[in-house]
C-alpha cells in the first residue's frame, strides 16, 4: 500500500520543529510501525537527508522505548498495544498518517520524535522500592503472600515506563505511572513498612518534575498498552491522604 | 591452519581447590575486605544496567562505594533483560521432587556439553537460592499458589519443577527489582546515573583498567571517566546476525573495545539458537520474536511429508505429515533441547519441506491440545502468546497452526573471565552474558537470569572488594597520556566514520553481515563454509569503510553514527567468531560441525581435542593467538547426550 506519512521534525530542544511531509510508497501489510519508518529512513539517508529519529530497542512492547503519537493517539489506534507491536494491517492504502512524539511538559523533545523521559526515574528515586540491601533478604518462604494479592500486584508492576499515560492525558499528569507502582508495592507484605513514606515522596517527586495534576479524566488508561486500571489512582489517593494525616500527627513533622 | 597462532595455555583460574561445595565459602574467606571507610572513596563503573549490571550496582552503592553507572537506553529500566519471559532457576527444593544443589550443578555441566568450568557452576547453584530470596524481599511479583506460596514450574525439559516466574515477563520484575534498588541509591546520592551514554573505549593505565571513554548520545560530547576499577555488563552480542531476539541496541562494542585493550574473547563462536521463533516475512524484517518455550508442552511440530506441498495446513490429512521430532526423538519428542529442535527444523526446510511464504518455517499445532483440553484451558495457558502472535502475523493460531522457526537467542560465549569474574586486564570485571562462564557451549532455559543476578548481587561485591583492598593504587586522572590516547582514539573513529559519505547505509552492511554468519556460522557449520565466511566478511569490512554513509555530524543525537559505530565493531567479531568455529574441530552444544556428526546425525564432541576453554587474544593486525584452559571434570562425567 501506498501511504503519506507527516512527521514532526525538529533538530534539537532550542528548534521550533514542524511538520514535514513524506510519501512512502509499497509499504507491507505485515511491517511493524516502526519498520515502515525504517524503510522511510533508508530512502532518507540516500537521498543525503537527515533519518528521523525515534526511540526503540526491544521492538517487542516490553521495554517501554518506543513513544509515538500517532495520527493524535499515544501507540497508534490498537488499543493495548505498543508502536513497535502495531503492524501496518491496520492502516489502509491512501492513509494520511501523522506521527508526532509524545507532548508534556515534563518530558521536553530531545529530537525529530524522541523525548526525555527522566522525571520518571525520578519518581520512583523518591520512593518507589522497597529497602532491602542485598544479603539482608530473609527466606523467601517466610512470608506467604495471598495469591490474589500476588496477581493484582502483578497486574500493577506490568507497567513499562512508556509514558503514553502522560502524552494522552490534557493535564500531562504522570499519576496513572506514579500510582501503579504504588499500588504494586502497597499490595505485598514487603511494600507495608514503607508505604505511606513512599506515596508522599514519590508524588512530591511527581509534582516537582512538571507534570500536571489528575482530574480523573481517564484517558491515560485507554492508551496505556499495559491495561492499567483507574482505580490505581484511586488507591493511590486514599494512601496519600492517610499518609498526610499521619505525617501530621508525627511528632517534629 | 593460517588463521591464528598458538600461545601458552592459561594457568591460573583462581578457582580454589578442594571439594567443589566448599570452594566457594573458603574463597569468600580468604578474599580480603575493604574497610568501609574506605569504600567512599573508591570510584567504581559499572557498563550495563541489566539484571547483572543492575544489580552489580546497587550492592556495591549499598556497601559504600562511589559508582557511576552507564546504559545506552534512556532509563536503565530498559536493558534487553527485560524481555525475557520463562523464568529464573533456582534450587529451591520447594517441590521436594529430589532437586538439590548438586542437581543443579550438575545438570548445568551436562546441560552446556562438558565445556563449562565445575568450580564457577557449583558457585552459580549455591547463590541461586539467595537470589529467589533477594528478589522476593523487593516486592517481585513471582506466581504464587493459593498457599500463598511461590509457585514453580519445569522448563525446557527438566526433570524438576525449578523454575521461578512472574507470568510471562520474568525478566521485566527481576530487572525492575534491580532498578528500583538502583534508583534508591541513585536518589541517595550514591550511583551517578548516566543513561544515554554509549562507553566507546576501555582506558588502561600501567596494565590495569581505570576508566572508559564515553559518548552522551544527546549532545554528542566525548568524555573520559575514571574510576579504580571497570565492570562491563554490557550483554551478549547475538546481533552480529542482524536478526536475532535481542533489542535492536545491543551490541558488542563495549566488549570488543576491552577485547582490544587486552581482555581475552572466550568461546565467540558458541551461539544459542532458539527453535521458537516467529519466522521472517519479508527484507523489512528489523529483529525477530520469540515465542516462549512451553508452547511446545502442548504444541506439535510438523511439516508436510511431501516438498513443495503449498495446501493449507488444515488440508494436509494427518497421513501426511511428518511430525519429525516425534518420529526422530520418540522419548522427548516435541521437548528436545533447544539445538536439537533448531537444527531438526533447519534439515525439513533445507530438505524443501519448510512452510510458510519463505519456506522457511514449521508448524506448530495446537489443534490436537485444544480438542483434548478444550480451547479454554488453552487460553489460560498461552492467551498471552497466541495474541502476541496474531499482532505480529494476522493469523489466528487457535484456527491455523502456528509458524515458527529458529532464531539466534543468547551467546554463551564472551570475555574470558577467571573464578573472581576478573577478565586478562587486571582491574576488568565482566558479569553477565558479556562474559563467557558459567554455560558451556549451550545454555538452559531459566539459567541467564540466575547467572547474571548471581554475578551482580552476589559474586562481583566480594572479589570485587578483594582486588580493591590488594591493590592499593595511585588516583589518576583523565590528562594521563594512556587516557589522552584513547579518548583520541574515539574522536578519530567518529570523524572518519561521518567523513566516508559513500553511497551505502549501515543497515545495509549489518544485514549482509548477518546474512553471512547466519548462513556459515548459524546452526551447522563447515570446514569449507567458515573460510568462505571468513573471506566474505573481510571484504565486506573493507567495502564498509569505503562506502558507509553516516548522515548528520558528531555534535547531538545521531542514531546512525550509534549504529555504525556497533557494526564496525561487529564486523572484526564476526571473523573471530568464524576462526574459532572452524578451529573447534568437533561438535558441542550450540556448534554443530557439519563434519562432526555420529552415524545418526547428533552432534559427536571430541574430548581429548577439544575439552578446553578456547579463550583469543586480540594482536591488532595479525592473527589471533588461542590460550587454551584446560577443563577437567572431577564431579560430573562426560557423556554423549542423547534423547532418542
Ligand atoms: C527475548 C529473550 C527472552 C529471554 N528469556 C530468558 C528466560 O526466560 N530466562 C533466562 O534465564 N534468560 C532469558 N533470556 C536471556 C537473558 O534475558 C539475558 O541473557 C540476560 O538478561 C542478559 O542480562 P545482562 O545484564 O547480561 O545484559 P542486558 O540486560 O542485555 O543489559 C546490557 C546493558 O548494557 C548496556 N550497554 C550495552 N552496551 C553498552 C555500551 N557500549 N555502552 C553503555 N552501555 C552499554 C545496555 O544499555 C544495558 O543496560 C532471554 C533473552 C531474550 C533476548
Ligand atoms: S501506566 Fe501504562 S501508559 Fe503509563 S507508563 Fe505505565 S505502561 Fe505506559
Ligand atoms: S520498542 Fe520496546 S516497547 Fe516498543
Amino acid at each position: 500500500m501506498n501511504l503519506t506519512l507527516r512527521i514532526w521534525r525538529q533538530t534539537g530542544p532550542e528548534d521550533k520543529g514542524r511538520m514535514v511531509t513524506y510519501p512512502v510508497p509499497d509499504v507491507s501489510p505485515d511491517m511493524s510501525f516502526l519498520e515502515m519508518l525504517d524503510v522511510l529512513n533508508e530512502r532518507l539517508i540516500l537521498d543525503g537527508e537527515e533519518p528521523v529519529a525515534f526511540d526503540h530497542d526491544c521492538r517487542e512492547g516490553i521495554c517501554g522505548a518506543c513513544s509515538l503519537m500517532i495520527n493524535g493517539e499515544a501507540h497508534g489506534p490498537q488499543r493495548g498495544t505498543t508502536a513497535c507491536q502495531l503492524h501496518m494491517r491496520q492502516f489502509s492504502d491512501g492513509d494520511t498518517i501523522d506521527i508526532e512524539p509524545w507532548r508534556a511538559r515534563a518530558f521536553p523533545v530531545i529530537k525529530d520524535l524522541v523525548v526525555n523521559r527522566n522525571a520518571f526515574d525520578k519518581i520512583i528515586a523518591a520512593g518507589g522500592y522497597v529497602t532491602a540491601p542485598t544479603g539482608s533478604a530473609p527466606e523467601a518462604h517466610s512470608t506467604p503472600v495471598p495469591k490474589d494479592d500476588a496477581d493484582a500486584a502483578f497486574s500493577s508492576a506490568a507497567c513499562i515506563g512508556c509514558g503514553a499515560c502522560v502524552a494522552a492525558c490534557p493535564n500531562g499528569s504522570g499519576m496513572l505511572f506514579t500510582a501503579a507502582k504504588v499500588t504494586q508495592l502497597s499490595l505485598l507484605p514487603q511494600g507495608q513498612p514503607e508505604r505511606y513514606t513512599r506515596v508522599i515522596g514519590m508524588v512530591d517527586a511527581h509534582d516537582e518534575a512538571g507534570f500536571g495534576g489528575c482530574t480523573n479524566i481517564g484517558e491515560c488508561t485507554s492508551a496505556c498498552p499495559k491495561g492499567i486500571p483507574l482505580n490505581t489512582i484511586g488507591r493511590l489517593n486514599r494512601d496519600y491522604l492517610k499518609a498526610t494525616t499521619k505525617r501530621a500527627g508525627t511528632p517534629g513533622s | 591452519m593460517d588463521l591464528y597462532t598458538e600461545g601458552d595455555p592459561i594457568a591460573d583460574t583462581r578457582a580454589p581447590d578442594g571439594p567443589v561445595e566448599t570452594r566457594w565459602d573458603r574463597h569468600r574467606f580468604e578474599m580480603k575486605l575493604v574497610n568501609p571507610a574506605n569504600r567512599r572513596k573508591l570510584t567504581v563503573i559499572v557498563v550495563g544496567t541489566g539484571l547483572a549490571g543492575g544489580s552489580a550496582a546497587a550492592t556495591l552503592a549499598e556497601q559504600g562505594y562511589h559508582v557511576k553507572s552507564y546504559c545506552y537506553q534512556d532509563s536503565p529500566r530498559r536493558a534487553h533483560s527485560i524481555a525475557a519471559q520463562g523464568g529464573i532457576n533456582a534450587a529451591k527444593n520447594y517441590r521436594n521432587d529430589g532437586d538439590s544443589v548438586h542437581r543443579l550443578f550438575y545438570d548445568t555441566v551436562k546441560g552446556g556439553d562438558f565445556r563449562s568450568r565445575e568450580s564457577n557452576v557449583h558457585r552459580l547453584a549455591e547463590v541461586s537460592v539467595n537470589i529467589i530470596d533477594q528478589c522476593v524481599a523487593q516486592g517481585v511479583p513471582f506466581a504464587r499458589e493459593y498457599g500463598g506460596l511461590l509457585d514453580t514450574r519445569s522448563f525446557g525439559g527438566a526433570q524438576v519443577q525449578r523454575t521461578f516466574y512472574a507470568r510471562g515477563q520474568t525478566g521485566q520484575q527481576l530487572l525492575l527489582g534491580a532498578y528500583q534498588a538502583l534508583e534508591r541509591q541513585i536518589g541517595l546520592g550514591n550511583v551517578e546515573m548516566n543513561a544515554r551514554h554509549e562507553m566507546l573505549e576501555l582506558v588502561v593505565v600501567d596494565g590495569r583498567a581505570r576508566g572508559i571513554v564515553v559518548r552522551d548520545m544527546v549532545t554528542g560530547e566525548i568524555s573520559t571517566e575514571m574510576a579504580d576499577a571497570v565492570v562491563l555488563a554490557s550483554g551478549g552480542y547475538g546481533n552480529v546476525f542482524y536478526l536475532s531476539t535481542n533489542a535492536k541496541g545491543c551490541n558488542v562494542t563495549a566488549s570488543w573495545r576491552a577485547h582490544r585493550k587486552g581482555a581475552y574473547f572466550a568461546n565467540p563462536c558458541y551461539t544459542q539458537i532458539h527453535p521458537t521463533c516467529i519466522p521472517v516475512s519479508g527484507d523489512h524484517q528489523s529483529k525477530l520474536t520469540l515465542m516462549s518455550e512451553s508452547l511446545r508442552n502442548d504444541g506439535r511440530v510438523w511439516v508436510p511429508k511431501a516438498k513443495g506441498d503449498d495446501r493449507g495446513p488444515r488440508d494436509i490429512p494427518e497421513d501426511e505429515r511428518d511430525y519429525y521430532l516425534e518420529r526422530i526423538y520418540p522419548s522427548f519428542g516435541n521437548l528436545v533441547p533447544r539445538d536439537i529442535a533448531s537444527r531438526a527444523a533447519k534439515n525439513v526446510c533445507d530438505e524443501g519441506r519448510g512452510v510458510g511464504p519463505t519456506g522457511l518455517g514449521v508448524y506448530l499445532d495446537f489443534a490436537d491440545a485444544i480438542d483434548r483440553l478444550g480451547r479454554k484451558a488453552i487460553e489460560a495457558k498461552y492467551g498471552n502468546l497466541f495474541e502476541m502472535y496474531e499482532r505480529i502475523t494476522g493469523e489466528d493460531p487457535y484456527e491455523v497452526p502456528m509458524r515458527i522457526y529458529p532464531a539466534v537467542h543468547y551467546t554463551m560465549g564472551g570475555l574470558w573471565v577467571d573464578y573472581d569474574l576478573q577478565s586478562t586486564v587486571p582491574g576488568l570485571f565482566v558479569i553477565g552474558e558479556a562474559n563467557f562462564s558459567d554455560h558451556g557451549a549451550n545454555r538452559l532455559g531459566a539459567s541467564a537470569l540466575m547467572q547474571g543476578l548471581a554475578d551482580g548481587y552476589f559474586v562481583l561485591p566480594s572479589t570485587l572488594a578483594n582486588y580493591l583492598a590488594a591493590n592499593p593504587m595511585e588516583k589518576v586522572d583523565a590528562s594521563h597520556p594512556e587516557a589522552v590516547a584513547a579518548r583520541t582514539d574515539v574522536e578519530d573513529r567518529i570523524t572518519r566514520l561521518l567523513a566516508i559519505n559513500g553511497d551505502r547505509t549501515v543497515d545495509s552492511f549489518h544485514r549482509e553481515l548477518g546474512q553471512i554468519m547466519w548462513e556459515h556460522c548459524g546452526m551447522e557449520r563447515s570446514d569449507a563454509g567458515l573460510r568462505k565466511a571468513i573471506a566474505e566478511i573481510r571484504a565486506l569490512r573493507e567495502q564498509f569503510w569505503q562506502r558507509v554513509r553516516v548522515p548528520g555530524d558528531g555534535e547531538g543525537l545521531n542514531q546512525s553514527l550509534e549504529k555504525a559505530g556497533r557494526v564496525a565493531d561487529f564486523f572484526e567479531l564476526a571473523e573471530l567468531m568464524c576462526v574459532d568455529a572452524l578451529h573447534r574441530e568437533e561438535s558441542c552444544g550450540g556448534h554443530f560441525r557439519a563434519e562432526y556428526q555420529t552415524p545418526d546425525g547428533e552432534a559427536q564432541r571430541d574430548d581429548d581435542r577439544f575439552a578446553y576453554v578456547a579463550a583469543w587474544e586480540y594482536t591488532g593486525t595479525g592473527e589471533p593467538v588461542l590460550h587454551k584452559e584446560d577443563l577437567t571434570f572431577e564431579y560430573v562425567h562426560p557423556s554423549q547426550r542423547s534423547y532418542k
